[in-house]
């Protein structure tokens, strides 16, 4: 490490993960020329089923409403050092929560009354859901990635429980609930458009979007414009450092948590109150582990994330175009690429680091060396 | 006496086979996790050796070659995971999540790809499966009261991997507290700056742990698709690398108490679907789903602290950088 200088911060910044992007993109290729199909024309078919057709950006932009959301939950915990891969747990109790509170009020309260309060009960349930993981963190040393992994499953049992029996709509065998009112359904992006005369196709994405939007907004404020989010970075860096420097370590590890808790429970605002209108079982349909690619990609900051939530929620779309046009590939594919991404952007993200370094080293000019020396 | 017994006797049976896959991941965690490498990433190797198994065999018709290629696809994934964390120093558990998720991802593109069955393998014919064995003497013990029953029912005619499940334990205990490279395999995970001082490289200790270990569910995942089950299907693994590394941990990352957390998260998912739709006095109907959140949460309870203490190894989770 001592030998190379660090890399410029454009290049760690741009130019390190479109590489390691890169890289995962080419091993999809090479997999799918394996397969026996043109890579190329794999990539135009997922380009237009993401952009192009008619609607398929809202369905991007649905997909990314989700990503966003789930990736900031990783974001804030990883500030603090702390990995949360429980999100895709919290996102299904917060989604519980908003669902909750839309069976409970839909027929006595306007909309107005009714999504405000499913939107803080997916984040109180979605906080509620990290809560227990994070004081075992904080003050029972018990390792958060083992305690996030083992909520995902008991939230799992819990809502095939609760959707089978007590939340089950009477006379139906499904595993689901009762459809709400019209009254609580978040507004279409669509409908809203065409209200005002513009035309545009029926997709689901709503208003959760620009809720994902100001949640961004919320957490950059959070991290680099609060008091707590100097702490939870400092906390990030070194937990002795901080303990000496007086800040709560325990308390900070809670707190981060249930803020990280709450975003991913936000998810299920989206899926629930916004997209289904009902309780449904896997909802969050993996979403809550995408957010940890998006996390990775996106460099834990905001900007980073909307930008790679787009990416994935283009690559959800337009995978799913992909089961219309092959024979040999599927939709599944993409969770090839999400794979792929996560290990050279996360596991693999200094392999090409030293070698950059090198090349920007030999590349600039003598009075920058000296200052290294 | 054997009608009051019978009941209990295959409950303990079914508790058995599912318990094989997870004494396999769960033995294949210990020797990664005493060695300093946290693997969450059971459930892919499981999932792509489960998958290799069932693809192998259906084309070759030898169930062997199918085991063989669990292992060799199982070890190819712990050598991602090892590359990405051994080697590179990446974090353990994002390279374990991408070996899960890739694991996923493969599974189906090719299952796709290669049989066109919606990412299934073709039904496996007995003979491209494991057969039971019949322990010697099983038929003529049949009738002893007691004996008979817990021998010929309980012990014989079950799988072959079954049996290697059962044997990996005291293999794997031999190995890790009876042996020079089980103290050099678990000093590596707690101090590896003393074995790297005594000339030892640590980075090749982990490799060879964490290649034993994708042995182990290599041959776990073969269970699944062609002894426990016929034929691949998505997402066959269904979380239970997961259960293994809990009952790891449960079983503080010890083999003989990691046998005993397989066994009773096994008999839990045994006793489930044996009462499903059982009426009990007090509960009613009993709460099936709940019972199988029971691992999850018992292992919970178990880090919290409030039934002893599970200690992870020391240097977990952190890579190794030789100081110069």
């Amino acid at each position: 490490m001592s030998s190379t200088p660090p890399l410029p911060r454009w290049a760690d910044i741009g130019l390190l993960p479109v590489l390691n992007l890169m890289i995962a993109m080419v091993v999809s290729g090479l997999v799918i020329a394996a397969i026996g199909e043109n890579p190329f024309d794999a990539v135009a078919v997922m380009v237009k089923g993401a952009f192009f057709y008619d609607g398929s950006l809202g369905y991007t932009l649905y997909y990314t409403t989700n990503f966003i959301f789930t990736g900031l939950a990783v974001a804030v915990a990883y500030h603090a050092m702390l990995f949360n891969i429980g999100g895709e747990g919290q996102a299904y109790i917060g989604g519980l929560g908003a669902g909750l509170v839309c069976l409970a009020l839909d027929q006595v309260m306007p909309g107005f009354v009714t999504i405000p309060l499913a939107i803080a009960a997916a984040a109180v349930f979605g906080a509620a859901w990290a809560l227990i993981p994070a004081y075992l963190q904080a003050y029972r040393g018990s390792h958060i990635v083992i305690t996030t992994i083992m909520f995902n499953f008991i939230a799992a049992g819990v809502m095939v429980s609760l959707l089978g029996g007590v939340l089950m709509q009477p006379g139906q065998s499904s595993p689901a609930s009762r459809t709400f009112e019209p009254s609580s359904f978040i507004p279409f992006i669509h409908e809203i458009l065409n209200g005002i005369g513009i035309e545009a196709a029926r997709t689901p994405l709503n208003l959760s979007f620009v809720l994902a939007l100001a949640a961004c907004v919320f957490v950059w404020v959070l991290i680099w414009r609060s008091r707590f989010g100097y702490s939870l970075r400092t906390l990030g860096q070194s937990e002795p450092a901080a303990a000496y420097a007086g800040i709560p370590v325990g308390k900070t590890i809670v707190v981060t948590m249930l803020i990280s808790g709450a975003l991913a429970g936000m998810m299920g605002v989206n899926e629930v109150v916004g997209v289904n209108h009902r309780l449904v079982l896997n909802f969050t349909a993996g979403y809550g582990f995408t957010g940890i690619a998006v996390a990775l990609m996106g460099r834990n900051h905001p900007v980073g994330i909307v930008l790679a939530s787009l990416l994935f929620g283009a690559l959800y779309q337009g995978g799913a175009e992909l089961d219309f046009e092959f024979q040999t590939i599927t939709r599944e594919m993409v969770l090839l690429i999400q794979g792929l991404i996560i290990l050279f952007s996360g596991a693999l993200s200094y392999m090409l680091n030293p070698p950059l370094a090198r090349l920007f080293a030999r590349l600039s000019v003598g009075p920058r060396r000296e200052v290294q020396a | 006496m054997n009608e009051v017994l019978l009941p209990f006797i295959l409950t303990l049976d079914a508790t058995l086979r599912l318990a094989t896959p997870l004494i396999l991941c769960a033995m294949a965690g210990l020797l990664s996790e005493r060695s300093g490498i946290i693997d969450i990433s059971l459930e892919g190797k499981l999932l792509s050796g489960a998958f290799a198994a069932a693809a192998v065999s259906t084309v070759t018709g030898n169930v062997y070659m199918g085991l063989g290629m669990a292992i060799v696809v199982s070890v190819a994934m712990a050598l991602i995971h090892g590359f990405a964390c051994i080697t590179h120093r990446g974090n353990q558990i994002i390279s374990g999540l991408a070996v899960n998720i890739l694991a996923s991802g493969l599974t189906v593109t090719i299952g796709f790809a290669a049989f066109r069955q919606g990412g299934q393998t073709p039904p496996l014919s007995a003979d491209e499966r494991f057969g039971p064995i019949i322990l010697p003497f099983a038929d003529a013990l049949r009738d002893v009261p007691l004996i008979g029953l817990l021998y010929s029912e309980l012990l014989s005619g079950h799988k072959l991997i079954v049996y290697i499940a059962l044997i990996s334990v005291p293999l794997v205990a031999w190995l890790l507290f009876k042996t020079r490279f089980g103290l050099r395999l678990r000093a590596v995970g707690e101090v590896p700056e003393a074995v790297d001082s005594a000339g030892i490289s640590v980075t090749w200790l982990r490799y060879r742990a964490i290649i034993l270990a994708g042995i182990l569910c290599g041959i776990a995942g073969a269970y699944l698709s062609t002894a426990h089950g016929a034929g691949f299907v998505r997402e066959m693994s269904a979380g239970k690398g997961y259960i293994a590394l809990a009952a790891m941990i449960f079983g503080k990352w010890r083999p003989w108490s990691a046998m005993g957390a397989c066994l009773l998260f096994g008999f839990l998912e045994a006793a489930s679907s044996r009462m499903q739709g059982v009426e009990l006095p007090l509960i009613g109907q009993t709460p099936v789903d709940l019972i199988l959140i029971l691992p999850y949460i018992l292992t919970v309870v178990l880090l919290a602290g409030f039934f002893g203490r599970a200690v992870p190894p020391k240097a977990i989770g952190e890579p190794y950088v030789k100081e110069h």
